[in-house]
């Protein structure tokens, strides 16, 4: 049975293993470049300290390259439309199944194998595009400092996405039976899966902490800003509050670049606050993160006097 | 001896339609059992129930004396060509020969090059690039090569021209005469069944009509023509299977367990096919949907 499957796969194995062996001859002939590049220009920066020049020169230079990222967005789709879909949905619409089934192999041996066989090549492709990828985005991602962006192209999500993907073909061609049908309803569920996945669920899936901050009366600049404890911690929403308790602007904060959330001065927010909610390490220094769901008292004091101590929920 | 095929109250149900219903077969060993009956009499799901494809909804069967599994052993036993043979159109003609080899522990590749060879595939071709004669010899040759005791054949030449049909038929008999297996093939056709069949079962409305040694069958059916006559006095070993009458003269199509002696009729002997249209003519009739099929001993 498995030599059969090979033989019924082997088109499409030598095919994307074509395409796997391309991007690696890309990835390895660019990645020591990078790598060098971020040696001799972010290392000595990062000891004087602003790096952003260095760091635009670096993302610019490598700039169509790092499209590829979309790539591991795009392949578990791919793997789920072509290989899962039509893996059982072909057999049955073409009526091969009836000849398989009264070969001398159990069919729970042929489903098994089917599955096991494009299972596996699919995370396996979907791994080794992510683990060179992410060797090969280690440099940028490190000047970016945003792992949340590209959480969904690095290390072991694409292999996710890739295993459901398959999965969602496969039980899509046994419902459906048509093959062109499956493909179909694979690509609109996957994607939408992924976006409500991206949108909707990942923010929930941690209880968010929160960081208040006075704002600083009008003075100290035009901005009223503030910084998650990490710069790569993942801001969800923001809200500035002022001295009378009405919400005068939220979620329309103004990323000021270096993880720091702003507001522009518009009315007057003296004796108001600044509120981040995001994911991001439990409560260690100052100023810190505290879980949004301890009943905090509106503290006004000023930032990292904030509720110290309050450990409820995740942390 | 061990039945080649036992039925017992079987039926299959689809939603609220039974495709089969109530059927109850004793098949003997050794013999070419023609499956016959119009369109949507049940064939099909008959066979597919006996190769394991589908499962009973009520009732039980047994192939060649275990019920048909999905176990490697029972599948191995029974060879199976679908309706429309499938095959794989991406591979060829070899790599099916290949499959069944890899698939079949008791895959027989001399039996399979031979036959191949002998219908003139070429190994190279894609099976997906043969006619409906090829693809039909090529699904059998696989049947075939896996040595099975039952070989069941659902509709094998509905789809083939007169000329491939008699070569496939002559083929079937061919491998009948030397490999000594039993075969259950269907056809709405009785003319295909006629030459090869020594054993039929007619099949209508989702019912066994009738089944039997076709010679016994043709031994104990009668078409009697005489004036007009009131069936409900015919003799009780006289059986009624179609009846036509004009005003003045009755047609009668009997199944009679002795000679016919009433000097009013003229009898004349059925041929196969008038037989087999008699039992399908008489199923029509709604209110004989649920007589008892009629089984020769």
């Amino acid at each position: 049975m498995i030599r059969l499957t090979w033989r019924q796969f082997r088109t499409q194995a030598t095919v994307v293993s074509g395409i796997l062996a391309a991007v690696t001859v890309l990835l390895a002939a660019t990645g020591p470049q990078l790598v060098h590049l971020y040696d001799i220009s972010i290392v000595p920066c990062a000891a004087r300290g602003d790096c952003s020049d260095a760091a635009n020169a670096l993302a610019s230079r490598f700039h169509l390259l790092q499209g590829l990222g979309t790539v591991l967005v795009v392949v578990p789709a791919v793997i789920g439309v072509f290989w899962g879909a039509p893996l059982v949905a072909r057999e049955l619409e073409t009526g091969t199944y009836e000849l398989a089934w009264t070969q001398s192999v159990p069919r729970w041996r042929w489903l098994a194998v089917k599955l096991g066989l494009a299972g596996l090549a699919s995370v396996a492709v979907a791994g080794l595009l992510s683990l060179m990828l992410t060797w090969w985005s280690s440099p940028i991602d490190r000047v970016n400092a945003d792992p949340f962006s590209v959480f969904d192209q690095r290390g072991i999500v694409p292999l996710g996405y890739a295993a459901f993907a398959f999965a969602l073909g496969v039980a899509a061609g046994l419902l459906l039976r048509r093959t062109l049908a499956a493909m179909a309803v694979t690509l609109v569920v996957f994607a939408a899966v992924r976006v409500a996945v991206t949108r909707w669920v990942r923010p929930n899936l941690l209880a968010p902490l929160r960081l208040v901050s006075a704002v600083q009366p009008p003075g100290s600049g035009s901005f009223a800003s503030l910084a998650p404890p990490q710069p790569a911690d993942w801001v969800l929403s923001d809200q500035v509050i002022n001295a009378a308790g009405r919400v005068i602007g939220q979620n329309g904060a103004i990323s000021l670049g270096g993880g720091r959330y702003g507001f522009v001065f518009g009315r007057t927010v003296a004796g108001g606050r600044m509120t981040l909610q995001g994911v991001g390490p439990c409560p260690t220094g100052s100023p810190r993160w505290v879980p949004a769901d301890s009943r905090a008292p509106r503290s006004t004091g000023p930032p990292g006097s904030v509720s110290p101590g309050w450990t409820s929920g995740r942390c | 001896m061990t039945a080649v095929l036992a039925a017992d109250g079987l039926g299959k149900k689809y939603g609220r339609r039974w495709a089969l219903a109530d059927c109850t077969l004793r098949i003997p060993p050794g013999r070419v059992v023609g499956l016959v009956g119009p369109n949507g009499a049940g064939k099909t799901t008959l066979l597919r129930l006996a190769v394991g494809l589908l499962r009973p909804t009520a009732g039980a069967i047994e192939v060649l004396g275990r019920p048909p599994g999905d176990d490697a052993g029972q599948l191995g036993r029974v060879g199976f060509v679908a309706q429309d043979t499938p095959v794989y159109a991406a591979l060829t003609v070899a790599d099916h020969l290949r499959m069944g080899g890899w698939l079949n522990p008791r895959w027989d590749d001399e039996i399979a090059r031979r036959r191949a060879c002998q219908v003139g595939l070429d190994p190279k071709q894609r099976a997906g690039k043969l006619s409906g004669g090829q693809r039909a010899q090529l699904a059998l040759t696989l049947a075939i090569a896996k040595r099975p005791e039952l070989l069941v054949l659902d509709e094998p030449v509905a789809s083939l021209d007169p000329l491939a049909r008699r070569e496939f038929l002559q083929l079937l008999m061919s491998i009948v005469a030397e490999a000594e297996i039993s075969v259950l093939l269907s056809s709405h056709l009785v003319g295909d069944l006629e030459r090869v069949c020594d054993y039929l079962v007619v099949l209508a409305a989702s019912r066994v009509q009738v089944a039997g040694d076709v010679d016994d069958l043709l031994a104990a059916h009668r078409r009697l023509t005489g004036p007009r006559r009131d069936p409900r006095t015919l003799p009780g070993d006289q059986e009624v299977i179609e009846g036509r009458h004009t005003d003045v003269q009755s047609t009668l199509v009997v199944r009679c367990a002795g000679p016919v002696l009433d000097p009013a009729w003229t009898v004349a002997d059925l041929s196969l096919e008038d037989l087999v249209l008699a039992y399908m003519s008489r199923a029509r009739v709604p209110d004989s949907a649920d007589r008892k099929p009629s089984v020769l001993r």
